[in-house]
């Protein structure tokens, strides 16, 4: 249990640089998940944390101690990697006991310890096999166990889940809730998975080139991305967006502000009717069931570009609209996001 | 087993080019087993039949018998007389081309026979006598403590002082790491022969001529091991290196308890190869060790080919054993050398 502080946290490699001044504080006990898009910066950023590199510039603070020259074995961090990284050679008792080991605890203390953290994660029959002989999912199990047996001050999960198929990796991310519910440890997780990070973060940090877009909980994200780029991140189906423009020469009687350049709507927030001031010209039609995702062109959305924006519409229950079809819509102005022509979020115009 | 000799190449009957398949690997298998063979029969030969013209196979002597009246057994000989009879006869002595030979059955009749007219009587023995003897005679047991206390010393310390080498090229990156690579792999290009003398110069100046060790500490690096491990140790991820970092394991234990557990396969390689070289080993022997106490098992027999007479007898028995645990490694280690190699030399 510990609380995290970093600070203009900077790492180059040779001339290119990946993180770009990081500042951030993780509280006592939270959930924390690093998202964004391959390439960004978010596993270099668990790796300086976890202190496997050192940072170029900036302090890193755990509990309060500048830990910049403590190695990566004394900081009490533990990680799981994302190829579980574990030792083939040894049994999944052996794997779990080794870090308590090299810390010299006498036997029978690490077998008390190991066997709790394996009846925490049902691994109690599998102590004696060896990792190629255990399935994805009961070597994540393993490598989660290898990191909760020596009690750190602080997890670090490096896309744990992205190695399993999608049906384990939803019973994965409720077992890892219910890990920390229990633990009530800090927890970092990077994720490039939108919904992972929706569904177990207490806070996401949206991460692009090295840069923090926002932090927040998931909801305020959703709710209050604060730019195009976590509008566009954060929620599945993606948000849409189209050029102001469109509402303004529209019948519209929606009031924009001056100056909106992008405007983003939700494709679970639109409303098809015939009364909808807006035409809309469907292409694909996918039938989930439960719901329908529309996908298609806004009419007027062209711009300068001459491409009409793509547009995506789900509406609840079956449709009976076909592809090639043009049907009307209009937009709940509270639904609306407004951003600039640099992509930051504008305030709303009802508040 | 007729079955595996009989394989072809799928159809039921023999295709031309499964005759030309079997013919190759018999030609083969005749090239390489041959000599061995030949070395393994001719070392149960007697002295006598060694020298023998023309040489034989199987190990023949030829069959003496007790005769009374005579201490020593004599040699038996087919003799034809000139009615064309046949008579087994027992050669008393030799004068020319004469002969004064006796029936065993009645010793107190010598006659005279011409050289021509009999044939010796043979029978296969083994001399098993050129092994057991070996014991004996030449302080066999110390050569052989030598040589292999010389093989087994210095395969565990090119195991691990190689596998130190290449943990840190392969693991590590520092400064001048290539360069350290490059070099290790140039002294390749240099041929043995040529550092003979300043090798000899140094263990001179050490103080280890004549000592088990000058032969052991010039042969523990070697650059084909070190290359051979670093080309494996690459394969490692380095993520489990970084798992057992965030374990608390200090270098040395990450060393000792994951990478070298993990480059079993490329040690068994190496040491087979160590095994090999350190025990058919002979000119730094040769150069290091003068006096006979310290000698191997190869300079051992190199020292049984004297100037005017050479007991090939014991030559050949010393010979074949000198083969033996080079064999069993390999037959027990074969598994190993294959896939070793191939995952070692294929990234």
């Amino acid at each position: 249990m510990a609380h995290l502080e970093l600070s203009r946290v900077v790492k180059r490699f040779d001339s290119t640089t990946i993180l770009h001044g990081i500042d951030l504080r993780v509280e006592d006990g939270e959930f924390i998940v690093f998202v964004g898009p391959s390439g960004c910066g978010k596993s270099t950023l668990l790796r300086v944390i976890s202190g496997l590199e050192s940072p170029t510039a900036g302090d890193i603070l755990i509990d309060g101690v500048n830990v910049n020259t403590v190695s990566a074995a004394h900081r009490g961090c533990a990680m799981v990697f994302q190829s579980y990284a574990l030792y083939p050679h040894m049994t999944v008792y052996d794997n779990m006991a080794f870090g308590l080991e090299n810390l010299g605890e006498d036997k029978a203390q690490i077998q008390a310890k190991v066997q709790s953290a394996a009846a925490q994660l049902r691994l109690q029959d599998l102590l004696q096999r060896k990792p190629t002989q255990l399935s994805g999912g009961q070597r994540q199990r393993v490598a989660i166990g290898r990191a909760i047996v020596r009690q750190p001050k602080l997890f670090l999960f490096d896309e744990p889940l992205s190695n399993l198929d999608a049906e384990l990796r939803v019973s994965m991310r409720s077992e890892l809730r219910e890990l920390h519910a229990r633990l009530q440890a800090t927890m970092v997780y990077v994720t490039h998975d939108q919904v992972e990070a929706m569904t177990l973060a207490d806070r996401i940090v949206v991460l692009r080139d090295g840069k923090i877009e926002q932090v927040g909980t998931p909801l305020a994200l959703y709710n209050r991305p604060a730019n195009v780029f976590v509008a566009g991140f954060i929620g599945s189906p993606r948000m849409n967006f189209f050029p102001a423009e469109v509402l303004r020469q529209s019948a519209g009687s929606l009031p924009l502000p001056a100056n909106a350049h992008t405007v983003g709507l939700r494709p679970e927030h639109v409303l098809l009717g015939e009364a909808g001031p807006l035409e809309y010209r469907v292409q694909q039609v996918e039938q989930m069931g439960s719901t329908s995702l529309l996908r298609g062109t806004l009419a007027g959305s062209a711009g300068e570009s001459q491409t009409p924006a793509h547009f995506e519409v789900v509406s609840n229950g079956q449709t009976t609209v076909k592809a090639g079809q043009t049907v009307r819509l209009s937009m709940p102005p509270a639904a609306l996001h407004f951003f600039d022509e640099q992509g930051a979020r504008l305030q709303e115009l009802t508040s | 087993m007729l079955k595996f000799l009989t394989r072809s190449r799928g159809f039921q009957r023999f295709d031309w080019t499964d005759w030309l398949s079997y013919l190759y690997l018999s030609v083969g298998l005749f090239a390489m087993f041959a000599p061995i063979v030949w070395l393994v029969m001719s070392s149960l030969k007697t002295e006598s039949a060694l020298s023998q013209f023309p040489p034989t196979f199987l190990p023949y002597t030829q069959k003496t018998v007790q005769v009374a009246g005579f201490d020593k057994p004599l040699p038996l000989f087919m003799t034809i007389d000139d009615q064309g009879v046949q008579r087994p006869m027992a050669q008393v002595r030799r004068i020319g081309i004469m002969a004064t030979m006796v029936d065993p059955a009645r010793p107190d009749a010598p006659i005279q026979v011409n050289i021509k007219d009999r044939k010796p009587v043979n029978e296969l023995k083994f001399a098993f006598g050129n092994y057991t003897e070996l014991f004996g005679k030449f302080s066999f047991g110390l050569y052989l403590w030598n040589s292999v206390f010389i093989t087994v010393v210095a395969t565990l310390l090119t195991l691990l002082i190689n596998s130190m080498a290449a943990f840190a090229l392969s693991k590590y990156k520092f400064q001048g790491q290539k360069t350290v690579f490059v070099l290790i792999i140039a002294t390749l290009m240099i041929p043995p022969t040529i550092v003979l003398v300043p090798v000899f110069l140094v263990i001179n100046s050490v103080g280890l001529l004549n000592s088990l060790w000058g032969v052991i500490l010039p042969a523990i690096a070697t650059p084909t091991g070190v290359f051979l491990l670093r080309q494996y140790m690459l394969t490692i991820p380095d993520e489990l290196l970084e798992a057992a970092r965030m374990d608390n394991a200090s270098e040395w234990r990450i060393y000792w308890k994951i990478v070298l557990p993990l480059s079993a396969p490329a040690l068994a390689v190496l040491a087979i190869f160590s095994v090999m070289w350190r025990w058919n080993d002979f000119l730094l022997p040769l150069i290091v060790l003068s006096r006979s106490e310290f000698f191997t098992l190869q300079l051992a027999l190199n020292s049984f080919q004297g100037e005017l007479n050479t007991q090939w007898n014991y030559l050949l028995a010393m010979t074949v054993i000198t083969l033996i645990p080079i064999t069993l490694v390999f037959a027990f280690l074969q598994k190993y050398i294959t896939t070793g190699i191939a995952s070692a030399g294929v990234k």
